[in-house]
C-alpha cells in the first residue's frame, strides 16, 4: 500500500502551524513593521531566531542552590533541561524524561519533585535544591556519606535522584521502617539493583538523627 | 568448613568505592554531560512501519523550523565509506545507516534533525513527514518457526554452542523411567540501563574524530568506527569515563552512534544525541525472545540418562545474533547422552544483544526448571538431584575444572536460607493468605581472561596513577583495580588513582563477559611488579643488595621501599627519584593468558536460593528472601562484589516476575517502550539478601586467584524464583515473566 501525499495536502499542512507561517501572520510582525515578504526573508536570514527569542521566551526568576538566576526561557523547556543543558548542573539526571524513574528528583521549596515533569517557567520564584547544593561545600551531607559507606549504588546514574529522594523521605516522616522506606523510595529506579544498600543507608541516617 | 567464605557482615566493612564521592555529589560526568563549545543536538526520526520502503521523505517543514541546522537522511547522508566496500547482498552486517530507503523493523532510524537546542530539534523531528510503501512485517517467533535457520556461525565455529551437538545417543531421555519434556519461553528483555545511550561526536579534522560515547569498550568502539569511516585507527578517540550501566547494551556500535557521526560531519559541529527512554528497547539491542524445548530422562536414583535441548531465538533480517543458550546443558551435569540444537529466526526486529548472563541466563531458566520438575517426578530433593549428577570434571571438554566449589555452594546456601523449612510437596505451606515456597537453581558462566596492558606513573610523594582503557559500567572497576594494586605494592589505597574509559590508554578488553578483573587485574599485577623491579634497580645504586630483590618480596611501606627478604635494607622512596633528578617514574606492564585453557576447564559457579510468598487470591509474588552462594575464586573487592551480586539477583527477579518486551505483531511496534509498561524491579520488590562467597582461589586463571562474577549472579536466578513459586503453589509457569494472571 502506498500512502501518497498530494501537493495540496502538503501545502495545507505547511500553512497550518509552522512557525514561519506564524511569523508571516503575527501581529508582532505588523508591530515591528515588517511585511510578510520581509518576514520570510527575515526567516531566511535567521532573523526569526531573534524574533522568536523576543516572542517565545518568558522571564524566570529562580533560586538554585542558594544562587539567584534571572533568566529567559522557552515555556516548553523543562526544569530538568534547564538545569542540565542551560545551567550545566548535570548532577540531576535524565533517565526517562517522563516521570517514571526518579533520576531527575530535586527539591522544590523543600519538597521532592521530578524535574522532568516540571516546566521551568512553572517555578518562577521557587527555591530549588539539586544534588550539587546538598553538600556543604566539601563536606558531604550525611546521606551522601551513608550512600558511600553502604555502597548504595554501582554505576551512580540513579544516585543523585536516590539521595534527593532519600533526604526527602526522612523529612516527610516516611522512613520509620524498612517497609516504609521501600514503599516511599519506589519511585526511584536503580537498574544496578542497589536497593537493599540504599535502605540500609537511609535507615542509618534516620537512626543517627543527623537530619 | 573452615571459615574462609565471606558473608554480608564480612563485606560491608571492606573498602568503599573509590569513585563514590564524585558519584554521590553529582560531579561524575556521564556522556551527555560533557561540555563542548558550539554543541548541537540531534533527535532521531524513526520508522513507524515494520517492513517496507520509504517512498517520500518531506523534511522542508523541519528544515524551516527555528534553530534547525540540518535534517539528514538517506537522501543527503554524507555516507559511511565502509558500506561501499560491503557486498549489498550479504546479510551479516549491522544495519547500514541511511544507506537506502529500506525498512527492516519498526523504530529503525531513518533521519536525524540537528538543531541548536534540544527542544528545537525534538520539535522539528516531529515535523518530518514520511511516506512508505508498506509491506507485511513478521515479528512473532512462534508464527514464523518455519523460517528457523541454522546460524552461519555454526559453520564458522563448529566447536561452538550453536552447532548441532551429540554426545552418546540422541533423545536418550525416551528410554528412561522418569521423564520431563517441556517447552520454556524467555521473552525479549530490555537492558534499560538508567543512563540512556548517548554520544557526542566531533570531527576535529576531515580525518579525525573524537567521540564521547556510552560504550563498554572505548578501544573497540574506536576501532569499529575507524573501520566504518575508513580513518587511521589512531585518529579516532573515544572517551567513556563514566558509564551509567549497560548490562551488554554498549558492547558494540549501534546505528544512533553512526547517525551522530554522520550528522557531525554534515553540520561541522559537535552533535550530541541522547536516546529517549522509549527508544531503549529497540535501538540498542535486547535479550532475544527464545523458545526452548528441554527433555530429561532419569532413572529412579536420580541419575540422568539423557538430555535433549533445542533453542529458537529471534534475530533481525539483516544480521545474525547468537548466544550460548545451550552451553550449560552440555557441561553442567554428568550426563552420558546429550543432544542440542540451536536455531535462529530472522524477523522484522532490530538485532538483539548480549544482556547480562547472555544466553546462559536463558538456557539456565529452561534447564534448571526442568531439573526441578524432574525432582518432583522422582520425589527427590532438588539439591540431592543436582548432587547425584554432579560433574567432577567438565563432561563437555573432558577436562578437569580449574576449580569447582559447587558442593560448598549448595551446603552453605541451604543452611543460610533454612532449606529444611521447605515442604517436599508443593502447595503445602501457608501462612494466612500467603503460600510459601522455596526454590533453588544453579548458574555457571565461563571464566575468561584476555590480554591487557596498564601504565603506572609513580611520584616521589608516593602517589600512583594507573591507567587502562577499560570501561566501568558499574561494578567498580577502579575500586577493584585499586585494591589489587594496593595489595601488590603495599601502598595505601588513598595513594592510588585509577583512570579508565579512554581509548588512548593502554589496551583493555570490553567490559563484558565477566572478564575485567581477570584480564585487567593481571595487567595491573604485571605493571606493579615492573614498578617494584624498577624501584629495586634504583635502590641498588644506593644499596647493592637490592640487585637480588624479587618483585614478590618488595613492598612500599610508608615512605620506604622494603624487601621482606632483607628487612634491614630499606630505602626512602623519595631518594630514588632525587638521585636521578626524576620527577616521576613511568612503567608499563602487559599480561596475557597462557596455555592454561588447554589443560583446564574454567567456569564460575553460583547457586541461588529463593523464598517466595504467593498471595492465594491475587497471585502476587513477593520475594521474601534471597541467598546466593558464589564460587568466583578469590574475592578481590568484597564490598563492590557483594553489591554487584545483589544487582544480579535484582535483575534475575525482574526477569522472573515482570520484564517482557511486548511487540504489536501487526506492526512490529514495541508496546512496552516506557517504564510504565516495561516493569523493572523497584525498591518495594526487593528484600534484604544474603550474598555469600566461597572465596577459594582458582589456582590457574590469573595471579589474583579470581574467576568472573558479573554474569553468574543473574544466571540461575529466574529458575530459582520459578521453582520457589511452584513449591509454593503447585503451578508451573514455563513462560516468563511469572505475572499474577498466570497464577490465579
Ligand atoms: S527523568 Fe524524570 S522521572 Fe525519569
Ligand atoms: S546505581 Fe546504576 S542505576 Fe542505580
Amino acid at each position: 500500500m502506498i500512502e501518497n501525499n498530494t501537493r495540496e495536502k502538503e501545502e495545507k499542512e505547511l500553512s497550518g502551524n509552522s512557525r514561519r507561517d506564524f511569523l508571516k501572520k503575527s501581529s508582532v510582525i505588523t508591530a515591528i513593521a515588517l511585511t510578510p515578504v520581509a518576514a520570510v526573508k527575515a526567516s531566511d536570514l535567521k532573523l526569526d531566531e531573534k524574533l522568536s527569542d523576543a516572542i517565545e521566551q518568558m522571564p524566570l526568576s529562580i533560586e538554585i542552590n542558594g544562587q539567584q538566576h534571572n533568566l529567559k526561557v522557552e515555556p516548553r523547556t523543562t526544569l530538568l533541561d534547564l538545569l542540565r543543558e542551560r545551567l550545566k548542573l548535570t548532577g540531576t539526571k535524565k533517565g526517562c524524561d517522563q516521570g517514571q524513574c526518579g533520576a531527575c528528583t530535586v527539591h522544590i521549596d523543600g519538597v521532592r519533585a521530578l524535574s522532568c515533569l516540571q516546566l521551568a517557567v512553572m517555578n518562577d520564584g521557587a527555591k530549588i535544591t539539586t544534588i550539587e547544593g546538598l553538600s556543604d561545600g566539601d563536606k558531604l551531607h550525611p546521606m551522601q556519606e551513608a550512600f558511600i559507606k553502604h555502597d548504595g549504588f554501582q554505576c551512580g546514574y540513579c544516585t543523585p535522584g536516590q539521595i534527593m529522594s532519600a533526604v526527602a523521605c526522612i523529612h516527610e516522616g516516611h522512613a520509620n521502617s524498612e517497609t516504609e522506606i521501600r514503599e516511599f523510595m519506589s519511585g526511584n529506579i536503580c537498574r544496578c539493583g542497589a536497593y537493599a544498600n540504599i535502605v540500609n543507608a537511609i535507615k542509618e541516617v534516620k537512626e543517627g538523627g543527623a537530619i | 568448613m573452615s571459615k574462609k567464605h565471606l558473608e554480608n557482615a564480612d563485606m560491608e566493612t571492606a573498602m568503599s568505592r573509590v569513585d563514590g564521592r564524585v558519584k554521590v555529589m553529582g560531579a561524575a560526568k556521564y556522556t551527555a554531560e560533557v561540555q563542548l563549545p558550539e554543541l548541537t543536538y540531534g533527535v532521531l526520526v524513526e520508522s513507524t512501519i515494520g517492513q517496507g520502503v520509504i517512498t517520500a521523505l518531506d523534511t522542508k517543514k523541519a528544515e524551516w523550523a527555528p534553530g534547525v541546522i540540518a535534517v539528514i537522511s538517506h537522501l543527503n547522508t554524507p555516507g559511511v565509506p565502509e558500506y561501499k566496500l560491503q557486498n549489498q547482498d550479504v546479510i551479516q552486517k549491522q544495519l547500514r545507516v541511511f544507506d537506502s530507503p529500506n525498512i527492516y523493523y519498526n523504530g529503525q532510524p531513518i533521519a536525524v534533525v540537528v538543531a541548536d537546542t534540544f527542544e528545537r530539534a525534538r520539535y522539528a523531528a516531529s515535523l518530518v513527514k514520511v511516506t512508505y510503501a508498506k509491506q507485511q512485517s513478521y515479528s512473532n517467533l512462534e508464527d514464523n518457526l518455519s523460517k528457523a535457520v541454522v546460524p552461519k556461525k555454526a559453520k564458522s565455529d563448529p566447536k561452538g554452542f550453536t552447532t548441532d551437538f551429540l554426545r552418546g545417543k540422541a533423545e536418550a531421555f525416551r528410554d528412561a523411567e522418569f521423564q520431563v519434556n517441556e517447552e520454556y519461553i524467555q521473552p525479549s528483555e530490555a537492558h534499560h540501563p538508567m543512563e540512556p545511550h548517548s554520544i557526542i561526536a566531533t570531527w576535529e579534522a576531515a580525518d579525525k574524530l573524537t567521540l564521547v560515547d556510552k560504550t563498554q569498550g572505548s578501544q573497540q568502539t574506536a576501532a569499529s568506527i575507524a573501520k566504518s569511516f575508513q580513518l587511521p585507527p589512531e585518529n579516532v578517540k573515544v572517551l567513556s569515563t563514566y558509564v551509567g550501566g549497560a548490562f551488554g547494551s554498549a558492547l558494540r556500535v549501534w546505528p544512533h552512534e553512526i547517525v551522530a557521526i554522520l550528522a557531525a560531519k554534515k553540520v561541522q559541529k559537535p552533535v550530541k544525541l541522547v536516546l529517549h527512554r522509549n527508544q531503549m528497547s529497540y535501538m540498542v539491542g535486547y535479550r532475544p525472545y527464545t523458545l526452548q524445548k528441554v527433555a530429561i530422562g532419569a532413572s529412579k536414583d536420580g541419575k540422568i540418562v539423557g538430555l535433549s535441548h533445542a533453542s529458537y531465538g529471534k534475530t533481525s533480517m539483516y544480521e545474525e545474533f547468537t548466544e550460548n543458550v545451550l552451553i550449560m546443558s552440555r557441561m553442567m551435569y554428568d550426563i552420558p547422552n546429550v543432544d542440542t540444537k540451536y536455531r535462529i529466526v530472522p524477523l522484522n526486529v532490530s538485532t538483539p544483544a548480549p544482556m547480562r548472563g547472555p544466553g546462559e541466563a536463558t538456557g539456565s531458566f529452561a534447564l534448571e526448571c526442568a531439573m526441578d520438575e524432574l525432582s518432583y517426578k522422582l520425589n527427590m530433593d532438588p539439591i540431592a538431584l543436582r548432587l547425584a549428577n554432579y560433574a567432577s570434571q567438565d563432561p563437555d571438554k573432558k577436562m578437569p575444572w580449574s576449580s569447582n566449589y559447587l558442593k560448598e555452594c549448595y551446603e552453605l546456601g541451604a543452611e543460610k536460607i533454612g532449606w529444611n523449612k521447605r515442604k517436599a510437596q508443593p502447595d503445602a505451606n501457608q501462612e494466612g493468605e500467603w503460600k510459601i515456597g522455596y526454590g533453588v537453581a544453579t548458574g555457571t558462566f565461563g571464566a575468561f581472561r584476555g590480554g591487557a596492558s596498564a601504565k603506572a606513573t609513580f611520584k616521589p610523594d608516593g602517589t600512583l596513577l594507573l591507567q587502562s582503557a577499560i570501561a566501568d559500567i558499574g561494578p567498580g572497576t577502579a575500586t577493584s583495580m585499586t585494591a589489587i594494586a594496593a595489595k601488590n605494592l603495599g601502598l595505601a589505597p588513598e595513594k592510588i588513582s585509577f583512570q579508565l574509559g579512554n581509548s588512548t590508554f593502554p589496551k583493555a578488553p570490553m567490559q563484558g563477559g565477566s572478564n575485567t578483573v581477570a584480564t585487567v587485574g593481571s595487567a595491573i599485577v604485571a605493571t606493579c611488579d615492573n614498578l617494584k623491579v624498577e624501584l629495586a634497580k634504583r635502590a641498588a645504586v644506593q644499596k647493592p643488595e637490592w640487585k637480588n630483590a624479587i618483585a614478590k618480596n618488595i613492598k612500599i611501606v610508608g615512605t620506604q621501599l622494603i624487601n621482606s627478604d632483607d628487612a634491614s635494607s630499606k630505602v626512602e622512596i623519595a631518594s630514588l627519584f632525587s638521585q636521578d633528578n626524576l620527577a616521576e617514574l613511568v612503567v608499563k606492564g602487559d599480561a596475557a593468558p597462557g596455555e592454561e585453557s588447554k589443560k583446564y576447564s574454567f567456569y564460575s559457579f553460583s547457586v541461588h536460593f529463593i523464598e517466595a510468598h504467593v498471595h492465594e487470591l491475587t497471585g502476587v509474588v513477593k520475594i521474601k528472601n534471597a541467598v546466593s552462594v558464589i564460587d568466583c575464586g578469590t574475592v578481590v573487592s568484597p564490598k563492590t562484589a557483594r553489591s554487584q551480586s545483589m544487582g544480579g539477583i535484582v535483575g534475575g527477579i525482574g526477569m522472573a516476575l515482570m520484564e517482557e518486551v511486548v511487540l504489536d505483531d501487526r506492526t512490529g511496534r514495541t508496546v512496552t517502550a516506557s517504564f510504565g509498561d516495561y516493569h523493572v524491579p523497584v525498591q518495594a520488590d526487593i528484600p534484604q539478601m544474603d550474598m555469600m562467597f566461597v572465596n577459594e582461589r582458582d589456582p590457574y586463571l590469573n595471579p589474583m586467584g579470581s574467576k568472573g562474577l558479573g554474569e553468574i549472579v543473574i544466571i540461575g536466578v529466574a529458575p530459582a524464583v520459578a521453582n520457589a513459586v511452584y513449591n509454593a503453589t503447585g503451578k508451573r509457569v514455563r513462560d516468563l515473566p511469572i505475572t499474577p494472571d498466570k497464577l490465579i
